[in-house]
């Protein structure tokens, strides 16, 4: 057995490597199914950034409570929300995560600390304050993370949660998760400072960047950030730099990108394939270990589509339920 | 025991009863405490208008000034209700939503029914409204009828010392997000408030003057306004029945409609503009729901469709009085 030079033992790098591959063929079979035309609405998919929410997301507990972006299929996987329930409402139905009202969107399991997807980009910076900020009264431990992409991460309810965790010391963390287009609009053009390291300085954060298609990278970072927070040593901004595998939207002809361009980034930046050489070339892990994964996720993916396809719609009495607590 | 005190003094006995009851609850807005970081004293103001003195020397870091950030705080109090907390959050003027409405229309209302039923948002934002202070375009305002428009969200409009403990501490008990709206000028007048805490259930209008003629439906301010012009019609013999509708989400239509059906005449009167308002909601329901009821066509009393305006001259033309409320009321009875 040769010795593990890796932060996570045995057990948790299979952990990881599940993870990760759950959430590409999730998307990858949400990516197929879309072009089908089964899948009502407009989803954005994740696929190519499995290594930041995964190496983040694995510090984390139920109680650690996380506000996602539309990009939240990955996020949602990582903090544990189920799966089939997610296929369920990403198609529509009465079993879905959401109960077919919230959609790509809109999954949240607040019970996981997931505390939804969010339709409104930089909007979930605020809320993960709140969470820090409850888990600080509560002084339980607890942290709140904010995603936002490279685009959201212009907008002003993103700028001033910036400015809000460091004056009250939130627990709070939040991620830009760069891959380097805000829709079609790449960072170069509509992000002003080259390094977003400066940018939380600028607003009295430490601030790191990390190569986000490099697992170890991002898992090692965003424990060092967690653990400081946890521990009362206030918010932090964390960088991934990283790629996106498919368009801003199911359906995007991606004709702003470079020729050959995601040719390249899969053959050569693969966070998954990245992961997988290391663990394999280290000797930790072998290769039929993945491939048993491999098979069991792809098992488990295609009994959530069917699941999914064959399961009820909600009906006209669900229209009107769930606007209030109380009426 | 029941004393004389102001609705500022019954909103902060409100708001001290129930950070005393339950922990969970707490407050924050811009100069809830007042000079923070500074050299002179702690807790020098207690919000604008005095509302939260004096809670800070009892609760301490419960009470949290905020920067001058209403995008980041009201999100982050929306956030910290998701995770189980209560807080009570002051945006300083209704007027200033709009650089924090997405936290509120967007996720506060949205997240129960858009993450099926799994999430309870139980965040109250206390903020003030209406004219009268010179205060011009962008602090006079009304805008409730902009929150009654969204479901998921209640809204809560009282209008004496009174109805402001009890709904306040409703709000802060209820489970779903509550824009509780104060008006500026009523936190002076004081009435008869019991000491003890107590809670006013949301949807139950006030029928605050009993009449056979017509129907008065209006809230906050113009309560006071729609009472005057009752007293100076009652001289001439009409009768008006005035509605406080306290809480216009949920809203008590069985009162309305009832107190329409015996008068068959109504006035609505907002001090909000007249399009979509809350007196433009309220005809249509009657129309719809009892047409056949009525003697007469309902009368609108709003504010023009215009900014308020800044000069004296202007701004009290500007607001709905007690003489174009009578005005109104004659109107309907000439039929």
């Amino acid at each position: 057995m040769s010795k593990n030079p890796f932060p996570l033992d045995k057990q948790g790098l299979l952990e990881a490597y599940r993870t990760m591959r759950t959430i590409r063929e999730f998307e990858e079979r949400v990516h197929n199914e879309f072009a089908k035309g089964d899948i009502p609405g407009f989803v954005h998919l994740y696929a190519g950034e499995e290594a930041s929410g995964t190496g983040i997301m694995m510090h984390l507990n139920d109680r650690d409570r996380i506000a996602s972006t539309h990009r939240g299929h990955g996020h949602c996987i990582a903090k544990g929300v189920d799966v089939k329930e997610m296929m369920g409402e990403i198609y529509g139905k009465a079993m879905g995560s959401c109960r077919g009202k919230g959609g790509s969107m809109h999954i949240a399991d607040l019970s996981k600390g997931m505390m939804g997807a969010n339709g409104i980009l930089g909007a979930g910076a605020p809320l993960a304050c709140g969470a820090a900020l409850a888990a600080k009264f509560r002084g339980d431990g607890g942290v709140g993370i904010s995603f936002v992409g490279d685009g959201a991460s212009n907008q002003g309810m993103f700028l001033e949660s910036l400015n809000l965790a460091a004056v009250w010391n939130l627990p709070a963390i939040f991620v830009v998760e760069n891959n380097g287009y805000a829709e079609s609009t790449s960072r170069e053009y509509a992000v002003a400072v080259d390094s977003y390291v400066d940018r939380a300085a600028g607003f009295g954060l430490p601030g790191v960047t990390v190569d986000g298609t490099d697992f170890f990278a991002v898992y090692e970072a965003a424990g060092e950030i967690i653990k400081r927070a946890r521990e009362g040593g206030g918010p932090a901004l964390l960088e991934c730099k990283m790629i996106r595998f498919f368009g801003h939207f199911e359906g995007d002809q991606q004709t702003y990108r470079g020729k050959g361009e995601v040719e390249h980034i899969r053959a050569n930046q693969d966070c998954i394939k990245l992961f997988a050489d290391k663990v394999l070339d280290a000797g930790v892990i072998k290769r039929p270990e993945l491939e048993a994964i491999d098979k069991e996720i792809v098992k488990l993916i295609d009994e959530a589509v069917i699941t999914a396809k064959a399961a009820p719609l909600p009906t006209a009495k669900d229209l009107m339920t769930d606007v209030y607590v109380t009426y | 025991m029941a004393r004389k005190i102001s609705m500022r003094q019954a909103l902060n006995e409100a708001l001290d009863q129930e950070m005393a009851r339950d922990p969970t609850v707490f407050v924050m807005g811009e100069d809830i405490v007042g000079g923070m970081g500074g050299d002179g004293e702690k807790d020098a103001w207690g919000g604008v208008l005095g509302v939260t003195k004096g809670l800070y020397a009892k609760y301490g870091d419960r009470l949290l000034d905020t920067p001058l950030s209403e995008s980041a705080y009201i999100g982050a109090a929306v956030g910290a209700a998701a995770c189980g907390m209560r807080p009570v959050a002051e945006l300083m003027f209704i007027d200033f939503m709009g650089v924090c409405f997405d936290e509120i229309f967007n996720q506060a209302a949205k997240f129960k029914y858009m993450f099926g039923g799994k999430a309870e948002t139980p965040v109250v934002i206390r903020t003030m409204i209406g004219g009268g202070f010179r205060a011009a375009a962008q602090h006079s305002q009304v805008l409730t009828p902009l929150f009654t428009h969204i479901p998921g969200l209640k809204v809560v409009v009282p209008s004496n010392a009174y109805d402001a403990k009890g709904l306040l501490i409703q709000s802060i008990r209820d489970n779903d997000p509550v824009i509780f709206c104060e008006h500026k000028n009523l936190y002076g007048l004081e009435t008869d408030v019991p000491q003890e805490s107590y809670a006013i259930p949301f949807g139950e209008a006030n029928v605050v003057r009993e009449g056979k003629h017509v129907t008065i439906v209006t809230y906050g301010m113009m309560v006071h306004r729609a009472l005057d012009a009752a007293a100076a019609l009652a001289k001439d013999k009409v009768e008006c029945e005035v509605i406080d509708l306290r809480t216009l989400s949920p809203i008590d239509w069985d009162t309305v409609l009832e107190s329409v059906e015996n008068t068959g005449r109504l006035v609505c009167v907002d001090e909000a503009h007249p399009r979509c308002s809350i007196a433009s909601d309220v005809s249509a329901k009657v129309s719809q729901e009892i047409f056949k009821a009525l003697k007469a066509g309902i009368q609108m009393v709003t504010s023009p469709h215009t900014p308020v305006p800044f000069s004296p001259s202007l701004e009290d033309i500007y607001l709905p009085s007690a003489d174009k409320i009578a005005t109104a009321v004659r109107k309907t009875m000439a039929n």
